[in-house]
């Protein structure tokens, strides 16, 4: 048996079938998707906050070994939530916070899945740590494999951002590009990870672990903000997977007694260009008819997202809504962000900033209540999204009347 | 002539293979060889359909490099040799 701390079994979510904890990930009844159980007794805030400044203080809440934190890992988490009173005022809210989870060791919010993933695949007996990704995931499973001492193997789309192809390739594992979009990249590794039975694809058969990882974000914030939780939260929707789990993190919270309970709502934030989960939302839909993505929101651009009808369900029972932007608002929503707090996100930043202005000037969003959003990763990755906007503002002789005469003085 | 085609097994589904990860099957669209895929595998169609008779929600299906949502579903013609892909949909992101 697996040592998988408190975790006990996986159930699935459609029909409550229940396996031993494995390599599984699709329940052999009806295809839904398998979750993590758990048996969990009296845990306190004095025990997390005992624990080590990263995601694993919250390792009793995770599907990871007791000694977790003691093996080589990217100790990613615990990252900066930041008051952000100028972007609140540049939006029209009130009381407004960025959970900045560009500050991870790959700066995106995907060293914590994988950090859980890595954990568990070890554990579960894999040989080799792979993904099918966007970028953000190409980047963390690469440097975990590297830091772990094990064989990495990545497959990303080819028209991928130019610095997101660099920094994974820098941590010399198996990397390959993949002529397709996400979704043909996605096919093709769900098809390897039914051949290459020692591969712990993290986003396919060892997803249900992953997936858990994604809980920390809500975890943390609601200890940053002293074990509270906020009235509203905004969150990027790829496949919808850390929307939900941000969710299942505030209600378990509250079911362990470490916050109060309190009603919250629950945003997706959506480029237009591939708006699956927006579209249902909108049309009142609870299933996702796929899109062929065309967005700069790389990061988003799973048009078959496999979460969906999850963040629909998350969404709705809490009173929330979902938007979508455009590529123009992306870009400004990347400036807004840096103009005001001087946090540079990459382009699900700017989807977030983008669709938080919409949701107030549309009224969906209360600008008097609590409010955090999710920069789920770092701006140097997508320098593309801006370089034809962000520029000096001169280019001068190196005199001071030249400079005087720019009118910048 | 009937047309035959390969069809690629998850895992989960190899139990109704005998572990065959590929297996032939026959018919002029998708719907067709699901049921072929039956009368020699029987129980795998309970697994991919529902109890309407529409592709379960979490799954996907591929014929060549189509996902059958984006064609015609279960009416998507499945020409003589080309490859079907049926993939669990909880992958990815």
């Amino acid at each position: 048996m697996p040592n998988l701390g408190n975790a006990t079994a996986l159930t699935c979510r459609e029909c409550g079938n229940s396996v031993e904890l494995g390599p599984y990930y699709a329940c052999a009844e009806c295809f839904g998707p398998l979750e993590v159980a758990y048996d969990i007794k009296g845990l306190t805030r004095a025990d997390i906050e005992a624990g080590p400044r990263n995601i694993w203080r919250y390792k009793d809440l995770l599907p990871v070994p007791p000694n977790v934190a003691e093996i080589p890992n990217t100790e990613p988490g615990f990252t900066r939530l930041v008051r952000a009173d100028q972007l609140a005022s540049a939006l029209g809210l009130q009381n407004l916070w960025v959970k900045d989870d560009s500050g991870n060791p790959t700066h995106s919010f995907k060293d914590r899945v994988v950090g859980v993933a890595l954990a568990a695949a070890r554990e579960l007996g894999f040989k080799v740590l792979a993904c099918p990704s966007t970028g953000n995931l190409a980047n963390a499973v690469a440097a975990a494999a590297a830091r772990a001492g094990i064989r990495s193997a990545v497959f990303v789309p080819s028209d991928l951002e130019q610095q997101k192809i660099i920094t994974t390739a820098v941590y010399d594992g198996t990397f390959v590009t993949v002529d397709g979009n996400y979704d043909d990249v996605n096919r093709l590794a769900s098809e390897l990870a039914g051949e290459q039975e020692d591969w712990a694809f993290v986003n396919v058969n060892v997803r249900p672990y992953y997936a858990e990882g994604s809980k920390t974000l809500g975890y943390e914030i609601a200890e940053q903000l002293g074990w509270r939780l906020p009235d509203q939260i905004v969150v990027p929707i790829a496949s919808g997977s850390q929307l939900t789990k941000i969710d299942k993190a505030f209600q378990e919270l509250i079911k362990f007694g470490l916050v109060e309970d309190k009603p919250y709502k629950v945003f997706g934030a959506q480029a237009e260009g591939c708006s699956p989960v927006s579209a249902a939302f909108k049309a009142g839909h609870d299933v996702i008819r796929p899109v062929k993505p065309k967005t700069i929101a790389k990061s988003l651009a799973i048009g078959n997202p496999a979460d969906g009808p999850y963040v629909l369900d998350a969404v709705r029972r809490t009173g929330g809504a979902i938007e979508d932007v455009t590529d123009a608002e992306v870009v400004e929503g990347i400036r807004v962000l840096a103009r005001t707090e001087g946090i540079f996100a990459e382009t699900a930043g700017g989807v977030t900033v983008g669709v938080l202005k919409k949701l107030v000037e549309s009224g969906q969003l209360d600008p008097a209540l609590e409010t955090v959003i999710i920069n789920s990763g770092e701006g140097l990755k997508t320098l593309d999204a801006v370089a034809p906007v962000a520029k000096p503002s001169a280019n001068i002789a190196p005199t001071i009347e030249a400079f005087r005469a720019t009118g910048l003085v | 002539m009937k047309m035959s085609v390969s069809v690629r097994i998850p895992t989960i589904l190899r139990t109704y293979t005998g572990g065959e990860a590929e297996v032939k099957a026959t018919g002029a669209t998708l719907r067709e060889v699901i049921a072929d895929l039956e009368a020699n595998h029987t129980g795998i169609a309970a697994r991919v359909l529902d109890d309407t008779g529409k592709l379960r929600r979490f799954v996907n299906v591929y014929v060549g490099d189509e996902d059958v949502r984006f064609v015609d579903g279960l009416d998507t013609a499945t020409p003589d040799g080309v490859q079907v892909s049926i993939i669990p949909a909880v992958a990815g992101g």
